[in-house]
């Protein structure tokens, strides 16, 4: 990923991105392909957040094993984000009850949001790509 | 005001494509731009020349084509994307290019709107 170091799109704004993960790490590519396009952004050097929502908060899991499916295993890229200046990471506090994790499964340090925590993080959004 | 749009699902099993373009045709009639369309996840499929759809369905990426070459829009497929899925030079549609994810982000940055149209 170096190459992506040094990505300018010359005009010196910074504009807030937020990165909505609704998807389950394995089962489509979304999660996976998602990832690349965020640490492109933080490679431009702009205001990137990510929220984990739905079945998006088990791309998170601590403990995922892809051997039996015979795919690859990003989850460790999550761990790496904070190398790429991207420390903003936010899950749903509604997903994670259904699902019955708490913060301790998680693999990566998180805050976790209400629902209206989330909405108004949401429109204070220049940009947000959902996932 | 300046649409970026960002397409995610292929053509014909998914409606985003469709819903993507009649959104690009419309904002250009009511005098706003799309300069750029990004193609990405199974979105880069949109692009592939080769498709021959039955003669009374709409052609997905001949229409594309046609709205490139009419209003200047800039049609993106990210060369990862495309790569993973068969998608070369080769079987572009005319208007289409493949580029790099860099070209999504600066849409985020440069234009008024960035709209997503996916599952």
């Amino acid at each position: 990923m170096s190459d992506m170091d040094e990505m300018d799109d010359g005009s010196g704004i910074i504009k807030k991105f937020m990165f909505l993960n609704r998807k389950a790490p394995h089962g489509t590519v979304y999660a996976l392909e998602g990832l690349e396009v965020v640490l492109i952004t933080a490679a431009f050097d702009q205001d990137v957040s990510m929220v984990f929502t739905d079945d998006g908060v088990y791309q998170l899991l601590k403990g995922i094993d892809t051997k039996g499916i015979e795919v690859k295993d990003f989850s460790k890229t999550y761990r790496a984000l904070e190398g790429y200046d991207i420390e903003k990471l936010y899950v749903d506090q509604k997903s994670m009850d259904a699902r019955g994790l708490t913060e301790e499964d998680l693999i990566v340090d998180v805050t976790v949001l209400s629902v209206d925590e989330m909405a108004n993080l949401m429109a204070e959004q220049d940009v947000v790509i959902s996932f | 005001m300046q649409f970026g749009i960002l397409i995610n699902e292929g053509p014909y099993t998914h409606q985003a494509s469709d819903s993507a373009f009649l959104f690009a045709r419309t904002a250009i009639e009511k005098g706003h731009t799309v300069p750029r369309v990004f193609f990405y996840h199974d979105g880069v499929n949109n692009s592939n020349r080769l498709a021959t759809p039955p003669q009374d369905d709409r052609n997905v990426s001949a229409r594309w084509s046609k709205l490139a070459a009419e209003h200047g829009v800039d049609l993106v497929v990210c060369v990862a994307a495309a790569q993973r899925r068969g998608i070369t030079d080769d079987v572009l549609a005319p208007g289409f290019r493949i580029s790099g994810l860099g070209q999504l982000v600066e849409m985020g940055i440069q234009y008024d709107r960035l709209v997503t149209f996916g599952d």
